[in-house]
């Protein structure tokens, strides 16, 4: 898939609470065919402390209408002036970049895990696994029902169970508490979220011997592969997280 | 038509527009956004005679107006480069230009011997100015001895043209232009990354593996264009300005100081697209005041005050 750099045209900024927002992007030209964890380098203009483009995963694509979405956290000063922009605006794009999640074996049962700004690229992902015949299950985790986001958009694509971390919904405590995990049923998770999540999962995964991807979020400056910044330490050596990922098998990481 | 080319010593550039080691990856990466071959040259990563995994992670800060990095030269090495990337790259109508490292003498010797094989590859630069490395690197260029011992001992071995990186993390960088060009350099360019550091508030430590790292984009223009000046209103060799240029405009500004040619490093990052944004932008430069050969520009500033 050819990379490309382009404005595309904001119709939609929803702010969905205090932290998260969901920009609506429309393409000139025929928009390319993402794969689920894909991400692009968006360009945040006006300010000398927002020099580098900021990597942020393809959410929600629609083909029809030729748009897509991006979910972004309010983490600083980049995503804080994305947030602010307005419909009609110009975003300057490179994408699509990065790998992408891996399709499960025939008939196996999966489940998506995200938390935080990681369940962005886990709405994409559970359309693609739905589209291609798998329902999945899903898995939030969220501080409090408050933070709780889109929640009837993954009602769509299959079973969703939630915990908070002060228990005001679903099951309290992180992901990898919830009762769900303790059936055994799953045989396939792809995880997104806070590195410490995406550890813990990991390694119930490795202890229960259960297929597991994760998406990294690593520093990046370039996104294609030339700077060298972001890589993580692998079995095969230092792997770029923008080209090599972002998604990766937890059997090739060295956690 | 304006002519845009330049030479170093009998080799020549179709323009002077090149592009910055480790900011271009090897070309290939950039495929998908300009046509390569339109460039007057590329520089491609540091390579060492070992391969190498280069610092920890985190290896890369955003600053105002810049970055830091501390990749510390990854690569794989003279051996992968020769058999797998250098059949790739080769057919590229551009000058293709390596960059050398190593932690001692006999590393650069032995690339150099090396690379003078190569039929496709009419340079090297020999980087004496890296501050990522325990080892080599900026040793070398901050050191008038030793920058004059390794270019010695380089181009002893090296019948091509010798390009030498320098180090802006000097009192004097004119002292070391001069000693590389009387030990027979063909060129210079400069400027490498400024040593700096970041701290991490909220973590409370610093925000780069190394503590300290390279400073890199248009934050260090102002600094890189005095040492081009400097240096080229010294030297008789052609200098290649190198750091912070992000624009037709910031290129232009270190032709009229003394460059005979430019190199875009970090600018790629943000736009891949850069290198021949701003070729273009020279070009239409001359063509509106009325210039025919870019030479006409080159050390200008120097002709009026
Ligand atoms: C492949 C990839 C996909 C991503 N997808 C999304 C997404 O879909 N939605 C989303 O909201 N965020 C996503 N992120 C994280 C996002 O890129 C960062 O939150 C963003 O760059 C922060 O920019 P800022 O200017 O707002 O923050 P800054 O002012 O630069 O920093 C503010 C805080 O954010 C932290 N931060 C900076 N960069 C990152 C990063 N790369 N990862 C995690 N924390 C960071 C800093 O450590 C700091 O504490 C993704 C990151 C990667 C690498
Ligand atoms: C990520 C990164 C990697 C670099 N790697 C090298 C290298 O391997 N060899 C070298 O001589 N310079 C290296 N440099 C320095 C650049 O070639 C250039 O001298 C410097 O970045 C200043 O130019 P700029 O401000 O246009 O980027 C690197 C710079 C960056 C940002
Ligand atoms: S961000 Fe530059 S190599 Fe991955």
């Amino acid at each position: 898939m050819a990379k490309r750099i382009e404005d595309l045209k904001v119709i939609g900024n929803k702010r969905l609470n205090n932290d998260f927002f969901v920009l609506e992007l429309s393409g000139n030209d025929k928009i390319p065919d993402f794969k689920p964890g894909q991400f692009a380098q968006v360009r945040v203009d006006g300010s000398p402390e927002t020099f580098l483009r900021r990597p942020i995963s393809i959410h929600d694509v629609d083909y029809e209408r030729n748009t897509f979405k991006l979910l972004i956290q309010i983490a600083g000063k980049g995503t804080g002036a994305l947030s602010k922009l307005r419909n009609g605006d110009f975003l300057n794009l490179i994408y699509p970049l990065g790998n992408s999640f891996g399709l499960p074996v025939e008939n196996e049962r999966v489940l998506l895990v995200g938390g935080g700004c990681g369940v962005a690229p886990l709405l994409f992902l559970g359309k693609y696994l739905r589209s291609n015949g798998y329902i999945p299950d899903i898995l939030l985790g969220f501080r409090n029902s408050e933070q709780i986001i889109e929640f009837e958009e993954y009602l769509k694509i299959g079973n969703v169970f939630l915990t908070t971390e002060d228990g005001s919904k679903g099951e309290k405590g992180y992901v990898t508490n919830h009762s769900i995990l303790l059936t055994g049923r799953y045989k396939r998770i792809y995880c997104c979220g806070p590195d410490s999540m995406m550890r813990a999962i990991a390694g119930y995964c490795k202890k229960n011997n259960i297929a597991c991807e994760v998406s990294l979020e690593n520093l990046m400056a370039c996104g294609i592969g030339v700077c060298l910044c972001c890589i993580i330490d692998t079995i095969k050596g230092n792997l770029c997280t923008c080209i090599d990922g972002p998604v990766f098998n937890i059997n090739e990481l060295k956690w | 038509m304006v002519n845009l080319g330049f030479s170093i010593g009998d080799l020549h550039f179709k323009n002077p527009v090149l592009t910055a080691s480790g900011t271009f990856g090897y070309g290939s990466e950039f495929d998908d956004f300009l046509d390569v071959s339109r460039l007057g040259g590329i520089v491609v990563k540091g390579t060492t005679i070992e391969p190498r995994e280069g610092n920890l992670y985190p290896r890369m800060a955003e600053t105002a107006s810049g970055m830091l990095n501390a990749v510390g030269l990854q690569n794989k090495g003279i051996d992968y480069f020769e058999k797998n990337i250098y059949p790739r790259i080769s057919g590229y109508n551009t000058n293709i230009i390596v960059n050398i490292n190593g932690s001692y003498i006999d590393d650069y010797v032995a690339l150099a011997e090396r690379i003078n094989r190569l039929e496709k590859i009419p340079a090297i630069e020999l980087n004496i100015s890296c501050p990522n490395v325990k080892m080599g690197g900026m040793a070398f260029g901050t050191n008038l001895d030793s920058a004059r011992e390794v270019t010695r001992a380089v181009r002893a071995v090296y019948a091509k043209k010798l390009i030498v990186k320098l180090s802006p993390n000097v009192t004097n960088v004119v002292d070391f232009a001069k000693v590389v060009e009387e030990e027979g350099a063909d060129s210079i360019s400069l400027i490498n990354t400024l040593l700096g550091m970041l701290v991490d508030v909220e973590k409370m430590r610093p925000a780069l593996s190394t503590i300290t790292g390279g400073l890199s984009g248009p934050a260090i223009k102002p600094i890189a264009l005095r040492m081009v000046w400097q240096v080229a209103k010294t030297v008789r060799i052609p200098v290649i300005g190198i750091g912070g240029i992000m624009t037709t405009s910031d290129a232009l500004e270190f032709f009229l100081a003394g460059a005979s040619a430019v190199q875009i490093g970090t600018a790629s990052f943000i736009d891949p697209q850069a290198p021949v944004k701003i070729l273009e932008g020279i070009e239409n430069y001359l063509i509106k005041k009325g210039f025919s050969d870019i030479k006409e520009i080159i050390g200008y500033i120097n002709r009026t005050t």
